[in-house]
């Protein structure tokens, strides 16, 4: 059993002498890789939730694309770009990347979440084979193409997959089922390449 | 079994809650009478054939959908986000 | 006995294996059971319930005698049927259901006691006394009848599941599978072929024929090459389609690594597909039937098919003199591909006196097999001719009772396969399964040509339903016999023999004619009376002739005896592969707070909340117990300041103008009038007037309330939030975001709450700005965060909020500084203490069945508005007196220990169900008052504080007396909490 050790601490009238660090959900976990597969922490920066206004969706897009180049993405959908990047979240969306420019509080209500996601890029030539045993849906190049996005199950997990290039998956889940996440994914990614060498 | 969501198109039923049948829109007022609230919380009937049901998309898009299907041949025959359904219901009154 | 002939076995690669504890070998390519036979290994198991020796009888899937347990310890599978098992070097098996050998199987008594075994045996004999069944014949009747068992171990061998889509799933990939798939492919459509065996070619592997103009093998090689270069087409060999569900869905069996030695750790056994197909191609052939004739189980006798597949695959012949009894036209093939091999034909007996047979080998038409001899394999057949009976010595009999086309699959919606006449078949029907269709040999079409053709054919009609083209396949030639068929379903024995029907499970002819004499005439109850098609193979081989044989006992044709259902899976699922996403702790996620790690280094032991990790209390060197160290994490809260990780608490923000009308009809109680910067405590009911959750809510801005949840309904509550929203009040402008997580959240109770935290803050707090229920921003080592004065322990309480990312390092600089103080970081144990003492409640309380009047909160419904659950919950029967109310108990008595679960009743009442007075939801150890509290629901309890009452644990065996007292036991007037 490990002795719980009391941290010096030496109050000096008004300076921080302590510091609060800050601390990934993943940074423990990964870059990891298996077969043609690999995963990694995709650092986003901040992460908001965008929620129109009632009736303001229009103006909506308009006022996004103004602050931040890119228009409210349709259903399934993602819009803008590595580092700031629109993802159709279900009710709501998600903004990737920038801090969110105050006018679009005029017709959106935002909430800060950049804390409550655990976000996985995973990419490789197989990485279709390796969310077929994952996800119940067809992720297949041919009908799921770039821009694309699904809130789905990630094996037992609620979470949003979303195609970034041809061969790389953005997974977007709660930040405490990271290590679910993991285990399973790198369970898939185990299997697919051992029947590469069948 | 695979469900439409009007949302996210077809789903494995694995994606979605089943709350009721659609009968569960059309709240009572909260001085109706006693049998009119007896209907719309316990008795239900059973069909052979066309239901509407209220699923909710809980692994997808967070929706609330009506779904009708026919409980012998186990057809999904039309799905709707139980929101517009209700507006548009609102708007026919 | 192994042929020297070319085939699909590799006879320069030699594989060893073990069978029995015998060293036996094959070659590459070889199944178990074309091993076993090549071997001269006729006898393979025993019977299901008579332990009749039993040998190979089919060469596929159908198997229904061969089935053998592979492997040891953990891994041991029982139930494999040789014929599909391919060796491997290395590979043991073991026969079942035989002791204590394969040779001297001593149950093989059960055998001779066959008079009294019969059909309904064990209805009519093991009814009483009713005691007897689970202690003595239960288990005696699984030991002597029963198949392989498991070695009741974990097995830690993986299995997997995956998920896959097509515009086509070809099912079968015989001759009319391949052109169906060929057809598809060029015309660009995604297409999945799927096939049992491990190579595509289905019967055209076990034939000598050719199809344009070349060898099967060749052509088929051809197609298979054209197949695996289309980026559209996924090939899937050892893949069992085993069931047809709703809007396309399939699920299939996949063998990955079955057939290796040796295989990767990471590879799985098996996986299980589910299959989403538009459309789909039902290929799946036929199987050869028998005939049931007096003593037909003997080893060594096989359906024609069969012998055909082992001389022409596996180049093994299982007998050295053959006879062959066959009713129709293709088991003529039988007779030349033996004679090509150099076989003995001892007689080529058909039912049909009008048979075109012709061969130098002894014929006799109008004739049948009517008994054979051999004890552990066959030795000879009796053949009745023209009024006599002739002995015949053989060693192999090959049956062909006619084809039964592989319909199952259509069955699995409700279809009922038709009866053909002219095939004396059941065929499968129209439009049974959405978007399927059916070709080849399933849908009539006997010779190989036919099967060509009509898997072009309907691959076309496909394409068409879904705008693809390409250019018409041609039809190769190839064999096209016209099939004709003469009915024979059984032979009647001269003595008292019996002939066997479902080799399976042991039923006879005779079985299926008293069942009818017992009045189970309909083929339902003929099936469940006599177990037939109940097996492992569900009938495969004996169904048609079953109910044929039914139908003539009753008298009724055959259409209108019709089938028994056949139902999912058409062969056996293991259920490690069903269930592979559910191994080990693969079964839900697992969910970690921020704090987990440095949770951990402090050397707590976790417990779970939901799909939560929390820590259930914090050991100290010199403490030995939980309870020690909770009792100890207790009192430095009341007397010091105590730390908590609260994060787990669902917190919803919602927001918008119409937040507040959602809350008010959410909630019992009024939040639309909650000012900001305060802090309110609600209750949440279901519309049948039960409770469904509570929690505080802050409003932390006009248009902007976060509500916390209980650390279980987190989902359950969104999804609540959502319906009534979406479902009830579409036209409100609210919006609902989860931020439970993005929130590490820490409870930081006791007399010295405040100053712990004022030693952290970057503006220090007072009583005054900061009153009890009150909240807001502000910020911590220069970050932002939130503070809520709430208290869920019943002291001066604070909850800290911090963005996650800062949860490790906040619960670090915490927990040394809580110590510094005098006090600690508690756990679960010291959490619930602590709450049970105010009479808080949780979902232990609130378990589904409790209403706010059972909570003695019905003031907090709020009578100038509506709520969910309001008018429910106004009903007389939600508000009688007599309910179970919430009350708390203490000992008086001298056993002092309560026990959640346990039920109450009066002093004088005996402890029994029909005196239940209530029961105990929660007790705790409370080092401040010295005894045990415990909260329960008791009839009326509201009004019997002061009365004394008898806690009794059935399971525990515990009695105690208690004096109901009111609910909150520490602090009553709450002014700890305002301090
Ligand atoms: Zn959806």
């Amino acid at each position: 059993m490990k002795l719980y050790r009391p941290l010096p601490l030496i109050p000096t009238g008004g300076v921080h002498v302590l510091e609060l660090i800050a601390k990934s959900p993943l940074a423990s976990l990964l870059p990891i890789s298996c077969g043609s597969v690999s995963l990694s922490e995709d650092v986003v920066g901040c992460i908001s939730l965008i929620a129109s206004k009632k009736g303001q969706e229009a103006q909506l897009s308009g006022v996004l694309k103004a602050a931040h180049g890119m228009a409210l993405p349709a259903t399934n959908r993602v819009t803008g770009r590595a580092g700031a990047r629109c993802v159709w979240f279900g009710q709501q969306y998600l903004l990737m990347g920038p801090e969110p420019d105050p006018s679009l509080n005029s017709v959106a209500r935002l909430t800060d979440v950049s804390d409550g996601y655990a976000v996985v890029l995973a990419q490789g030539s197989e990485i279709e084979h390796v969310l077929a045993r994952l996800v119940p849906v067809d992720v297949s190049r041919a009908v799921y193409k770039r821009g694309q996005t699904a809130r789905t199950l990630i094996q037992h997990i609620n979470g949003s997959l979303s195609r970034v290039s041809e061969t790389a998956f953005q997974i977007i889940v709660f930040r405490s089922m990271a290590l679910t996440l993991i285990h399973d994914i790198e369970r898939a990614m185990q299997s697919v390449a051992a029947r590469d060498r069948l | 079994m695979r469900l439409l969501c009007p949302n996210c198109g077809e789903r494995d039923l694995r994606e979605f809650y089943y709350q009721s049948t659609a009968e569960a829109l059309i709240r009572p007022d909260l001085d109706a009478e006693d049998a009119v609230w007896d209907d719309y919380l316990h008795n239900r009937d059973n069909p052979a054939g066309k239901t509407e049901d209220l699923w909710y998309h809980e692994a997808g898009c967070n929706a609330w959908i009506v779904i009708s299907r026919n409980t012998v041949s186990h057809d999904v025959l039309d799905a709707q986000l139980a929101a517009r359904k209700r507006l548009s219901n609102e708007g026919k009154k | 006995m192994r042929l020297d002939q070319d085939s699909l076995v590799d006879q320069n690669f030699p594989i060893k294996f073990q069978f029995d504890g015998m060293s036996m070998t094959g070659f590459a390519g070889d199944t178990l059971a074309s091993a076993l036979l090549a071997n001269d290994v006729r006898l393979v198991g025993r019977s299901f319930k008579y332990h009749r020796p039993r040998g190979i009888m089919s060469a596929g899937s159908e198997e229904a005698n061969a089935l053998v347990t592979v492997g040891s310890g953990p891994q041991q599978e029982p139930n494999i049927r040789a014929t599909q098992l391919e060796i491997y070097e290395g590979l043991e098996v073991f026969s079942q259901n035989r002791w204590p050998s394969l040779k001297w199987d001593l149950l093989a008594l059960n055998d001779l006691a066959a008079p009294f075994l019969n059909v309904g045996f064990y209805y009519k004999t093991f009814m009483w006394p009713k005691s007897f069944w689970e202690k003595i014949y239960e288990p005696v009747i699984r030991k002597a009848a029963g198949l392989g068992s498991l070695s009741g171990q974990a097995n830690s061998e993986r299995y997997e599941k995956a998920f896959a889509f097509c515009d086509l799933l070809v099912i079968g990939g015989g001759p009319t599978g391949l052109m169906s798939t060929l057809q598809a492919g060029r015309a660009g459509m995604s297409v999945i072929l799927a096939d049992e065996d491990n190579r595509f070619g289905g019967r055209l592997n076990s034939e000598k024929t050719q199809i344009g103009g070349v060898d099967a093998d060749q052509w088929v090689n051809t197609i298979v090459r054209e197949l695996s270069d289309m980026p559209n087409v996924r090939l899937m060999t050892r893949t069992a389609i085993t069931g047809a569900y709703d809007q396309g869905t399939f699920g299939a069996l996949e063998r990955v690594s079955k057939h290796l030695s040796s295989p990767n750790k990471h590879l799985p056994v098996e996986c299980f597909w589910r299959i989403f197909a538009k459309r789909s191609v039902l290929a799946s052939g036929a199987l050869e039937r028998f005939i049931a004739f007096p003593n037909n189980d003997r080893p060594g006798i096989m359906t024609a098919s069969a012998l055909r597949t082992y001389i022409n695959r596996y180049s093994v012949s299982p007998g050295r003199s053959v006879a062959i009894f066959a009713n129709n036209d293709g088991a003529e093939q039988t007779a030349r591909d033996l004679q090509a091999a150099g076989v003995q034909i001892a007689a080529y007996v058909d039912v049909r006196a009008d048979a075109r047979i012709n061969g130098d080998f002894p014929i006799y038409r109008g004739a049948s097999v009517c008994d054979t001899s051999g004890r552990l394999g066959l030795e000879g057949i009796t053949v009745r001719h023209a009024g006599q009976e002739i002995n015949i010595a053989a060693d192999c009999l090959a049956v062909s009772g006619g084809w039964n086309p592989t319909v199952h699959l259509s069955c699995h919606m409700n279809g009922r396969p038709y009866w053909s006449e002219s095939l004396l078949s059941f065929l499968p029907a129209e439009n049974a399964i959405p978007g399927m269709v059916y070709a080849g040999a399933v849908n009539g079409h006997m010779s190989t040509r036919a099967c060509l053709q009509s898997g072009v054919v309907n691959a076309r009609s496909i394409m068409k339903d879904l705008g693809k083209s390409a250019a018409a396949l041609k039809i190769p030639d190839a064999e096209d016999y016209a099939y004709g068929i003469g009915a024979i379903w059984s032979v009647s024995p001269s003595g008292k023999q019996r002939s066997w029907l479902d080799f399976q499970n042991d039923v006879t002819v005779k079985d299926i004619v008293q069942s009818v004499a017992e009045n189970y005439r309909s083929v339902e109850h003929m099936k469940r009376y006599t177990t037939q098609g109940m097996a492992p193979d569900q009938g495969k081989n004996s169904n048609v002739a079953a109910l044929a044989v039914l139908a003539d006992a009753t008298g009724k044709g055959i259409p209108e005896t019709g089938t028994t259902t056949f139902r999912p899976p058409f062969s056996p699922v293991s259920i490690a592969a069903m269930g592979s996403e559910g191994q080990d702790k693969g079964f839900a996620p697992e969910r970690f707070g921020s704090t987990h790690q440095a949770i951990l280094e402090r050397g707590a032991p976790m417990i779970e909340a939901g799909l939560w990790y929390r820590p259930s209390y914090f050991p100290r060197p010199n403490e030995k117990t939980w309870r020690q160290s909770c009792d100890r994490e207790v009192m430095m809260v009341r007397e010091h300041v105590g730390v908590c990780d609260v994060s787990t608490l669902g917190k919803i923000d919602i927001k918008g103008p119409d937040a507040g009308h959602l809350l008010d009809l959410v909630y019992t109680n009024k939040f639309s009038s909650l000012a900001v910067g305060k802090v309110r405590y609600g209750l949440m009911l279901r519309e049948d007037g039960h409770v469904l959750d509570d929690g505080t809510t802050a409003r932390l801005n006009h248009e902007h309330f976060l509500m916390t949840t209980t650390t279980v309904a987190d989902s359950l509550v969104m999804r609540h939030l959502h319906y009534v929203h979406q479902c009830l009040h579409p036209e409100w402008d609210v919006s609902f975001a989860s931020v439970t997580e993005h929130w590490t959240q820490f409870a930081i109770a006791g007399p010295k709450a405040r100053d712990l935290l004022n030693g952290l803050l970057d503006q220090s707090i007072d009583n005054e700005k900061w009153p009890f229920m009150s909240c807001g921003q502000l910020n911590i080592m220069g970050i932002s965060g939130r503070l809520f004065r709430i208290s869920f322990s019943g002291e001066l309480g604070f909850e800290l909020a911090v963005p996650s990312r800062y949860g490790d390092s906040l619960f670090r600089i915490l927990s040394a500084r809580v110590e510094e103080l005098g006090g600690c970081c508690y756990g679960m144990e010291a959490l619930n203490v602590l709450r049970v003492e105010k009479g808080f409640i949780t979902h232990a309380e609130i378990d589904g069945r409790v209403t706010a009047f059972d909570l003695g909160m019905q003031s907090m419904v709020n009578r100038t508005k509506d709520c969910i659950g309001k008018a429910a919950s106004q009903r007389r029967g939600l508000n009688d007196v007599d309910r179970p109310r919430l009350v708390g108990l203490k000992p008086v008595g001298s056993v002092k220990q309560l026990t959640a679960g346990a039920h109450l009743f009066t002093l004088q009442d005996p402890a029994e169900r029909i005196y239940n007075q209530g029961h105990i939801t929660s007790v705790a150890y409370s080092p401040w008052f010295g005894y045990f509290y415990g909260l329960a629901f008791l009839k009326n309890g509201s009004e019997r504080f002061g009365e004394q009452i008898k806690m009794v644990d059935h399971v525990r065996d515990i009695e105690a007396i208690c004096e109901v007292v009111p609910p909150v036991a520490f602090d009553p007037d709450g002014g700890r909490a305002r301090a």
